[in-house]
């Protein structure tokens, strides 16, 4: 049986855990989705679509959100239910539940799968290593194994005729040791960096913070996640959560919209995997143009207002 | 104050990285310290008398040394290297690494954020999780006062501000401090400086629980369609129909 752990925001799943769940449904076999925290039961409904099972639990431990109970609680009902598979998701959070899910378990971990087939006793993965120059594939062979998928890399799961059951479980947490006494939550109504099928990143290129206007207005147009380079970010022109690279994010979206960007290696290993690459640079030596599908060479001020007006014209 | 540092060598950043036969070829790459690992060096200096109490730990094979003596240059007080050629999984490195925390008994221990040679930034939380030791990840403020630890973390959506008490660990990561320089006279210090030989042995550690199959460099063709943008409008134009039409992205 594969347990798969579905990121969600009260009232919906992540696109991640419809990824999973879709991975789940490749790999075959028994599928309990497992809802974790506030809204669990508003988003039971929607889970039991993709699993032949779905376990909700609300216990008011896991919040404010507690890396340390999650896993708890996912490596208790991966024993319980019998999984032989655990999925979470490749987020941050997801990347730091899946460890201690392992250690808890002493079962091995695969980090950050981009593709996952089963093998004799055991799972073969693969990911991306030396900063995404790399991609390597690795096996574990065990009764149970613990698995982080990348998000953006799986197709999402189909709907099934038949509706999974809908239990509800109980947990037996403690009170984390962890108080959160502050929390800044990067407002946008845009859609998750990580989860974006569309990206547009400015980089120092920009010039200023103002001009990231032209990244925004052209993200909003195409419906896509806003990203930022380092060197942006460290410049204080836009916060760190947008920051896409090796200390940043890592995304692959369907298209990544370079703009004034120049393609360090740091940058690089956040977003060389997307599946389309488009750079807009006044100097046609960059690093990034020579992983560019598209490219205009030209001045990114007279550039992105035209780009955004014909992007516009389209949608219309 | 006791203080741990988990280091790593790895190929620099800007470093090409080469392949042969389904194995990653370090020959000729030039190598340095983990810069994700370095920001907790710099932190356990900040943190410590001057580097007492502080030790700097590695896992991996014997051309490792150069990285653990960088941290010794920049001031750490001694080091262990478990020498090995065999690669490690995090959750048989998290039994090996609460061992030797249970020897050390550090109240603090950095790790850095994502390793840039496996890119996994699973450790930190594997460690605190075998040890049952609070953990902040992605950490870029830290203050301590008594055994009080106030951080303030990267989440996936934010920021947040939390409070714990030691011991802990602590993930690593760009903003949280700028690494100093090793000066001369501590390069020349260093050199005295203890540096402890172990084996997985010593642990009774004989195998990892994944096994790196093949390692290849994968990269996309890329289409390199590069358009003129001295007209504006125009190229605009362009490249917004062959995103439709051609890429079908849009």
């Amino acid at each position: 049986m594969i347990l798969v752990h579905c990121e969600h925001d009260g009232t919906r799943l992540r696109k991640s855990a419809l990824e999973m769940l879709g991975a789940a449904q490749a790999l075959g076999g028994e599928i309990t989705a497992l809802v974790l925290g506030r809204g669990s039961s508003q988003v039971a409904a929607e889970a039991a679509k993709y699993a032949s099972q779905v376990l909700i639990a609300e216990d008011a431990l896991l919040e404010p959100y507690s890396a340390r109970n999650h896993a708890q609680a996912i490596a208790d009902l991966a024993v319980q239910a019998e999984a032989s598979l655990v999925l979470t998701s490749g987020s941050r959070a997801g990347r730091e539940v899946a460890p201690r899910v392992a250690v808890r378990l002493d079962a091995p971990y695969l980090e950050d799968a981009t593709q996952l087939e089963l093998i004799d006793g055991g799972l073969r993965v693969k990911h991306y290593a030396y900063l995404a120059r790399v991609t390597e594939t690795l096996e574990a062979i065990a009764p149970l194994i613990v698995v982080s998928v990348k998000p953006n890399t799986q197709a999402v799961a189909q709907p099934s005729a038949n509706l999974g059951e809908v239990f509800e479980v109980e947990l037996e947490l403690t009170p984390s040791p962890i108080q959160v006494v502050g929390r800044t939550q990067e407002k946008t109504s845009r859609v998750a960096l990580t989860e974006a099928s569309l990206v547009v990143t400015g980089g120092r290129g920009m010039g200023s913070p103002e001009n990231f206007k032209l990244i925004e207005d052209f993200a909003d147009v195409l419906g896509a996640g806003v990203g930022a380079t380092r060197a942006a970010v460290d410049a204080g022109w836009r916060p760190y959560a947008e920051q896409v690279g090796q200390t940043g994010k890592t995304v692959q979206p369907n298209a990544y919209f370079a703009i004034g960007v120049s393609g360090a290696v740091q940058h690089m290993s956040g977003m060389g995997k997307s599946k389309l690459i488009v750079a807009v640079n006044k100097n046609a030596d960059e690093p990034i143009m020579k992983v560019a599908d598209y490219a205009i060479i030209g001045d990114l001020n007279a550039v992105m207002p035209a780009l955004i007006a014909a992007a516009k014209k389209l949608k219309d | 104050m006791k203080i741990m540092c988990l280091i790593r060598q790895v190929p620099d950043a800007e470093a090409r990285v080469k392949t042969a036969n389904g194995t990653v070829d370090l020959q000729g790459s030039s190598m340095a310290l983990d810069g994700m690992d370095e920001y907790g060096v710099e932190q356990a200096l900040r943190m410590s008398e001057g580097g007492a109490g502080t030790v700097a730990v590695a896992v991996g094979p014997q051309r490792f040394e150069d990285a653990i003596r960088r941290t010794l240059a920049m001031g750490l007080e001694r080091a262990i290297h478990i020498e090995t050629d065999l690669v490690l999984d995090v959750v048989t490195t998290s039994r090996l690494l609460k061992a030797i925390a249970l020897e050390e008994q550090p109240d603090l221990i950095f790790v850095g954020g994502q390793h840039a040679d496996t890119d996994s930034q699973a450790m930190g939380a594997a460690l605190s999780e075998a040890l049952g030791w609070n953990l902040v990840t992605w950490t870029t403020e830290l203050t301590l006062e008594g055994q009080h630890v106030t951080a303030v973390h990267d989440v996936d959506d934010g920021k947040e501000t939390v409070e714990l008490e030691l011991p802990c660990v602590v993930t690593t990561q760009q903003g949280l401090n700028e690494p100093r320089y090793p000066t001369l006279p501590n390069i020349m210090k260093s050199k005295k400086k203890e540096l402890l030989k172990k084996s997985l042995n010593d642990y009774g550690i004989s195998s990892t629980m994944v096994r790196v199959v093949n390692q290849e460099i994968q990269q996309r063709a890329r289409l390199q369609h590069i358009i003129d943008g001295k007209d504006a409008a125009a190229a605009a134009e362009q490249l917004i129909v062959l995103l439709h039409t051609e890429a079908k992205v849009i």
